[in-house]
């Protein structure tokens, strides 16, 4: 390997291969496993130096529709977030394909097979094919750059959206990768048809029409794409397609990564139809291995699964959910598999859990208190660091179901009679998906204490910038919460006493309550105080 | 030659710094080289473990294969072994003593011990000690990889060199503190192997 090649996490290739392919503004919501590809932006020299924009959105849908918006004014824009972002985005998304592209538009959804740090192992190359546009899905480092630096060609040529699949694993491996010359941004450049962006449906349906003739291009696209490839193999009494990473875990089990077996490496779909067949015709059988849904296998198998055998997880061969792995491939493959020793049972688990010292603790400790003359069952949480609060010591959550649910959730339970109920929700998280909720409970004016854990940051994915710092009290006036009931508190052990009553008293009012304890992260506090520190000795 | 590495630990326990300083080295080396790490959830306080895969030839896998690793190094007694079934038939496990205890059914030292030394090529170390000795207990990890760097294939020049890289930054007084701790490290394997 040679040194002039850059050592990059296959989500900073992503981003600097978007950098180096003319993008003009980066748009996304924090979200393991994709966070690092906007940290990579903010952080490049190169970044600052061609002014593209890189600040975090509110949350995904703003960000989708905020990099729709750079690409009608014909600028090349990506948007990344993590996979259930891109429920959030959907909306939007799926109308992007409808709208077609100005500038090169990359939408980029980190998927999290295995369930890493996520809620779900949902597979983005279902709304790929249900949106109708081209995916692009690498294998490793050097394709992840690649295709953000096509893409955006790609996405011009063929007037759509193109949705870059990554999964955890490629998401959070370092490799090296190799770059290409700088291309520059686009110019300014309004649409050339003025209604293309107005989706009225008259206009959506003559898009429509457009988006479906263009299939056969964007299957031709596939056809040739190079991240296509039909690899020779000798031994005919199989043939198999792999997606992404997948190839991978294939070749690792062969020397020199040699597989005896013909191999259709899928990197760009829709699905390669020509390369497809001449692998079906030439093979007795079909392995497919994939990396989370079975999508590829469900749709070469249709439903009657007449003709030859297909492999994959839907029968058994690899496991039907969670992520792959060289084993996993290797016993599809009928090859032996060695493991070392078994794991001893002195070892013992060792769950995440919530700093020492950290807010959420002591928010946790005054709500289990203050509640425990009504019992426990009440308490509706959200997404972030303060989910941790689910396991032991505190036991304290009972929900944890999408970003936002817990104000609407708590509003539901209300509804239904169970008063008090309690929404955890974060700061982030609360400009995120939560002012809404409150909205509908203040229309109703419901029963229902909402908690607004406000450590000035985005906590659980690294401390990122959160859009509500210094404006939640505002926020909450401003949607109508009563004044007297928005509570900022302190959460310290020695405010506990009167942070317990405080919240007990919020519990008994027949209304919408926000309490706002109020302390920073001490993670993003430490690393602000050391590069004050730093600062200061200059 | 291929060099395939688990790193084990605790999410904060600097890991990250020793996969960072072997890819430098092997990049250095003109080496090929993949490394899969944890982000996210598990990082607080929760194992972290990093894959970190060195070849003279290209590299398919992100992952290591089970049973196929040639060396764990795990900064903290308990989570080296949680990865046994990776390591390799005549892979070591080189692994610190002191404990990152932050759980309430932490096993006790003597059985950890005990199942270290049933792993056939084993390097036990105390390496918080020895990194106290070398000037600052933040080094352990350092004090680790110069502990693993005996069984590596990469010229330990070219470690240093990565160390220096790494530290840069910080100033010499960094570089050489870490620089101490990599080489009591080394001269412990040394010693024990
Ligand atoms: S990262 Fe910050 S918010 Fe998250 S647990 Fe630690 S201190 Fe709390």
């Amino acid at each position: 390997m040679s040194n002039n090649k850059l050592l990059l996490l296959g989500d900073e290739a992503i981003a600097q291969g978007a950098i180096d392919g003319g993008l003009s503004g980066v748009y996304a919501y924090p979200g393991t496993p994709s966070t690092e590809i906007m940290e990579y932006v903010q952080g490049s020299k190169q970044a600052a130096e061609l002014n593209i924009h890189r600040q975090w959105s509110a949350n995904e849908k703003t960000a989708m529709e905020a990099a729709i918006g750079m690409s009608y004014a014909g600028k090349r824009a990506m948007v990344c977030f993590k996979h259930v972002g891109l429920n959030v985005a959907a909306d939007a998304f799926i109308n992007a394909s409808i709208t077609g592209v100005n500038g090169g538009l990359i939408v980029v959804s980190a998927d999290d097979p295995s369930m890493h740090s996520s809620q779900n192992e949902q597979d983005s190359r279902f709304y790929g094919k249900f949106s109708m546009i081209p995916i692009l899905e690498p294998a490793n480092q050097q394709e992840a750059y690649d295709m953000a630096y096509f893409g955006f060609e790609l996405s011009e040529r063929l007037n759509v959206p193109v949705l870059l699949r990554i999964t955890t694993r490629l998401a959070h491996s370092r490799s090296g990768v190799q770059r290409k010359t700088i291309k520059p941004q686009n110019e300014l450049r309004l649409p050339s048809d003025p209604r293309q962006f107005v989706l009225l449906p008259s206009i959506a349906r003559k898009n429509y029409k457009k988006l479906l003739v263009s299939q056969t291009a964007m299957e031709l696209e596939a056809e040739k794409s190079a991240f296509n490839e039909l690899i020779e193999g000798t031994d005919k009494s199989m043939g198999i397609i792999t997606t992404g990473i997948a190839y991978n875990y294939l070749i690792e089990n062969y020397p020199e990564h040699k597989c005896p077996y013909p191999v259709l490496k899928i990197g760009q779909y829709p699905i390669p139809r020509k390369q497809v067949e001449e692998l079906y015709n030439s093979c007795d059988k079909l392995l497919i291995l994939e990396e989370g849904y079975p999508i590829v296998e469900e749709m070469l198998k249709g439903y009657l699964n007449v003709g030859k055998p297909i492999l994959g997880r839907l029968d058994g061969t690899l496991p039907r959910d969670g992520e792959l792995n060289p084993n996993i491939v290797a016993k599809a493959l009928g090859m032996e598999v060695v493991e070392g020793q078994p794991v001893p049972d002195v070892v013992k688990n060792r769950p995440p859990s919530l700093c020492q010292g950290c807010g959420h603790r002591d928010v946790y400790a005054d709500l289990n208190e203050a509640l425990k003359e009504y019992g426990t069952g009440r308490v509706f949480s959200d997404i972030g660091c303060y989910t941790l609060g689910a396991l032991p010591p505190f036991n304290a959550i009972n929900s944890c179901v999408d970003m936002g649910a817990s104000i609407t959730m708590a509003k539901g339970a209300a509804d239904a009679g169970l008063v008090p109920a309690v929404a955890v929700i974060g700061d982030s998280t609360f400009t995120h998906s939560g002012m809404t909720g409150l909205l509908d409970a203040v229309i109703e004016n419901s029963p229902i204490t909402v908690i607004i854990s406000d450590n000035s940051t985005t906590g659980m994915t690294g401390g990122q910038h959160s859009s509500a710092t210094g404006r939640i009290v505002d926020i909450c006036k401003g949607i109508g919460v009563h004044p007297d009931h928005i509570r900022v508190v302190t959460p310290l052990r020695k405010n506990h006493e009167e942070n317990v009553k405080i919240i007990k008293e919020e519990l008994a009012y027949n209304g919408v309550s926000v309490i706002i304890p109020q302390r920073e992260c001490i993670q993003t506090f430490a690393r602000r105080k050391k590069a004050e520190k730093k600062q200061a000795n200059k | 030659m291929k060099n395939d590495i688990i790193l084990a630990g605790v999410g904060g326990q600097g890991i990250l710094s020793i996969a960072a300083a072997i890819g430098l080295a092997a990049v250095n080396s003109n080496m090929y080289i993949k490394q899969a790490e944890v982000h996210g959830m598990s990082q607080r306080g929760g194992d972290v473990q990093s894959h970190l895969r060195i070849s003279d030839k290209p590299i398919a896998s992100d992952l290591i294969p089970a049973g196929k690793a040639d060396m764990i190094i795990s900064v903290e007694p308990m989570e080296g072994l949680r990865y046994l079934p990776f390591l390799g038939e005549n892979g070591w496990l080189v692994t610190n003593i002191t404990p990152f205890n932050n759980i309430p059914d932490y096993p006790e030292a003597d059985a950890l011990m005990a199942k270290i030394k049933e792993v056939k090529n084993h390097i036990a170390i105390d390496a918080d000690a020895l990194a106290k000795e070398a000037g600052s207990s933040r080094a352990s990890n350092i004090v680790m990889l110069g502990a693993a760097s005996l069984f590596l294939d990469i010229p330990f020049e070219k470690i240093e060199e990565g160390i220096r890289q790494l530290f840069g930054r910080k100033g010499d007084e960094i570089v050489e503190l870490n620089l101490k701790a990599l080489r009591m490290g080394r001269e412990f394997s040394e010693k024990n192997r």
